[in-house]
C-alpha cells in the first residue's frame, strides 16, 4: 500500500481503535461449528489448542492443536472474514493427534478448534489472541 | 500452476520399526485468500493449496482440507508412525488442479 | 519546529507503558551454528552504545524461534531456489556462478565484509552491485533488479552461507568518505515527522512506537524474511520503508546514497555476527 495522507490517517486510526474493539465474531463460524458437530453438543476436555496471547504479526500466528481421542480436529478463526482455518483428520498411522500450523487472523478475536472423537462426541477449546496492529510499515 | 511452488519436508532418514517420527513440510505459495484488493480497487482472485495430505506406503497419515486462512508458503508438522521401512508421499492440492508431490524414504535400523 | 517535533515523536512513543526488549536469550541455528546477539560497541559507536544489538532481541518468543531450525524459518526456501540459480548457467558466456566461485559455501566470509571499497572501480560496493557486476561482465547476463527477487534470494544464500560469522566492515581509508557520508544520512532528520535513523534506533530503542517494539536497526539479519509481507525483504528496501515514514521522498535502493547508508549502519554492526535470512515482524 502506498503510504498517503489518507491512508496514514486510518493505518493511525486501526491501531488506535484495535484495543478498544470488541471481539468479531461471524455467524459463519457458528454455521460452521454447525456443520461439523450436525448440531451435537460439544464438551470440554481432551482437547488442547496452544496459541499465542499476543501475536506480533497477524499474517502467520503459529498454533498446535492436539486431542488424544480425536479422528478430526478443526480449526475456526471466529473473527475473520471467513472462518475456516482447517480440518485435520488423521490416519491409521498418525503417531499422535496431533498437528501445527501457521494461520492468517485479521485481528484479535478466539481462536476455536474443535475435535471429532473416535466414540463420536465432540470437544472444544479457544484461545483469544491479540493481534499487534500499528507500527512501522516499512 | 502458481510460480515458484516449491515443496520442502524433513523426515528422518532412519527409524526403529514401530517408531513415531515427527515430520515438518513447508511449501512455498501465495496462499492469495480472496480478501486482498488491488491498487484498482479490484477483488484479486482467491488461489490457494485447498487440501494436503501425507501418506506412507499407501496408508494415511494426515488429510488437511485448508481454508485461505493457512499463511502464506503454508507449514505443518505432525507425527507419524513407521511400521517398516518405506516411503511417505506428500501432495498438496492447488486451487487452479495443480498438484504438488514430495517423496521420502525411510530406512529401519 | 523542534517543539513540534517532539511531541510528534512523543505520540508514536509510549516508553513507560510496556517494555519492548531486548530479551534475555541466545540464538543457536539448527542446534550448532551460534549467532551473537549482543557484544560490545565497536570504537567508532563506543560513544553513543554500549552494546550492540541484533534485531532478533527485539521479537517474540514465536518469532524469534523460527529462526533457530532452518526448517522452520520460511526464508531458507528462498536460498534453496538460489541455490539452483547459483548452479545454473546464465548470460552469453555460458557460466554459473559456481564455475567461477565453486561451491555456494565457498563464499563463507564474502557477506561480513560487505558493502567494501572495489580498488578497480574506485568505489563502495554492495553485495547486490557486485553480484551485478558478474553478471553483466563475466556472464554476460542481464543485470537483475536491485531489490527483485533473484536478488534478494541470492544475498540470502550469501548470507546463509556466513552465518555465525562476526560482521566486519572496514570503515577508514578508501571507504572513509563513503562512510562519513552515511554516517550524515543517519543523523539527518528526514520528511515531514523529521527523523532521523537515530532518533527511533539510537535514542529510543528498546521503547514501542505505536503497537511495535523498536530495535537498534541492526542489519546483521539482512536479508530478512517478514512476517507482514511474508517474503524476503532486501536491506535497501527497509531503508526506503523507514525514510517513507518519515513521511519523506526517499532514495532508491541502490542508489550512492543507501549504498553509503549501508556501509555506516552495517558498521555499526561490526561484531555482531551474519544472521540472513532472518526472520522479523
Amino acid at each position: 500500500m502506498e503510504l498517503t495522507r489518507r491512508n496514514a490517517i486510518i493505518m493511525g486510526a486501526g491501531a488506535f481503535f484495535v484495543a478498544g474493539l470488541p471481539l468479531r465474531v461471524s455467524a459463519a463460524g457458528e454455521e460452521a461449528i454447525a456443520a461439523f458437530t450436525g448440531g451435537a453438543e460439544i464438551g470440554t476436555g481432551d482437547i488442547k489448542l496452544t496459541a499465542p496471547e499476543i501475536a506480533e504479526n497477524g499474517n502467520t500466528v503459529p498454533i498446535e492443536v492436539s486431542s488424544d481421542g480425536a479422528a478430526e480436529i478443526m480449526v475456526l478463526a471466529m473473527g475473520n472474514p471467513t472462518p475456516g482455518v482447517a480440518t485435520f483428520k488423521f490416519g491409521p498411522l498418525a503417531a499422535s493427534r496431533y498437528a501445527s500450523t501457521r494461520i492468517r487472523l485479521a485481528g484479535t478475536q478466539d481462536v476455536v478448534a474443535i475435535a471429532k472423537l473416535e466414540d463420536g462426541s465432540f470437544v472444544q477449546a479457544s484461545s483469544t489472541v491479540k493481534v499487534t496492529i500499528g507500527g512501522c510499515g516499512g | 500452476m502458481a510460480s515458484g511452488v516449491k515443496p520442502r519436508v524433513k523426515v528422518p532418514k532412519s527409524a526403529a520399526a514401530g517408531d513415531s517420527i515427527v515430520i515438518k513440510t513447508l511449501i512455498s505459495h501465495k496462499m492469495e485468500s480472496g480478501q486482498r484488493k488491488d491498487s484498482d480497487g479490484n477483488v484479486i482472485p482467491r488461489s490457494i493449496i485447498n487440501r494436503f495430505t501425507c501418506e506412507f506406503n499407501g496408508e494415511s497419515v494426515i488429510d488437511v482440507a485448508m481454508e485461505p486462512a493457512i499463511s502464506t508458503n503454508p507449514y505443518f508438522e505432525f507425527e507419524a508412525t513407521v511400521p517398516e521401512a518405506g516411503e511417505f508421499k506428500f501432495t498438496w492440492y492447488d486451487d487452479d488442479g495443480s498438484v504438488y508431490e514430495e517423496s521420502k524414504s525411510i530406512a529401519i535400523g | 519546529m523542534r517543539k513540534l517535533t517532539g511531541a510528534v515523536l512523543a505520540t508514536l512513543l509510549s516508553s513507560t507503558l510496556v517494555s519492548a526488549g531486548p530479551v534475555d536469550d541466545e540464538l543457536v541455528i539448527n542446534d550448532e551454528t551460534e549467532i551473537v546477539t549482543r557484544t560490545a560497541a565497536p570504537a567508532h559507536v563506543a560513544d553513543v552504545l554500549d552494546e550492540v544489538m541484533s534485531g532478533w532481541l527485539f521479537r517474540g518468543t514465536e518469532t524469534r524461534a523460527m529462526e533457530m531450525d532452518d526448517f522452520d524459518n520460511p526464508g531458507m526456501i528462498f536460498v534453496e531456489q538460489a541455490e539452483e540459480q547459483w548452479n545454473t548457467a546464465d548470460g552469453s558466456e555460458g557460466k554459473s556462478c559456481a564455475d567461477c566461485h565453486g561451491a555456494s559455501t565457498e563464499m563463507a566470509g564474502v557477506r561480513p565484509v560487505y558493502p567494501k571499497y572495489n580498488e578497480e572501480a574506485g568505489e563502495v560496493r554492495t553485495l547486490e552491485m557486485q553480484v551485478n557486476d558478474c553478471r553483466e561482465n563475466r556472464m554476460g547476463a542481464e543485470k537483475w533488479k536491485y531489490t527483485g527477487g533473484d536478488m534478494v534470494n541470492m544475498t540470502a544464500l550469501l548470507a546463509s552461507v556466513s552465518r555465525g560469522m562476526p560482521v566486519d566492515i572496514a570503515i577508514d581509508g578508501p571507504a572513509q568518505s563513503t562512510w562519513e557520508q552515511g554516517k550524515d544520512l543517519y543523523y539527518t532528520r528526514t520528511g515531514l515527522l523529521e527523523l532521523s535513523c537515530a532518533n527511533c534506533h539510537e535514542d529510543n530503542y528498546g521503547n514501542m512506537i505505536r503497537a511495535d517494539h523498536l530495535s537498534q536497526g541492526q542489519i546483521n539479519g539482512f536479508p530478512t524474511y517478514r512476517l507482514k509481507n511474508t517474503k524476503l525483504n532486501a536491506v535497501h528496501s527497509r531503508f526506503k520503508g523507514c525514510v517513507r515514514d518519515t513521511r519523506a521522498e526517499t532514495f532508491s535502493p541502490g542508489s550512492p546514497e543507501f549504498v553509503a547508508l549501508e556501509l555506516y549502519v552495517g558498521s555499526r554492526g561490526n561484531g555482531l555476527s551474519v544472521e540472513g535470512p532472518s526472520v522479523r515482524n
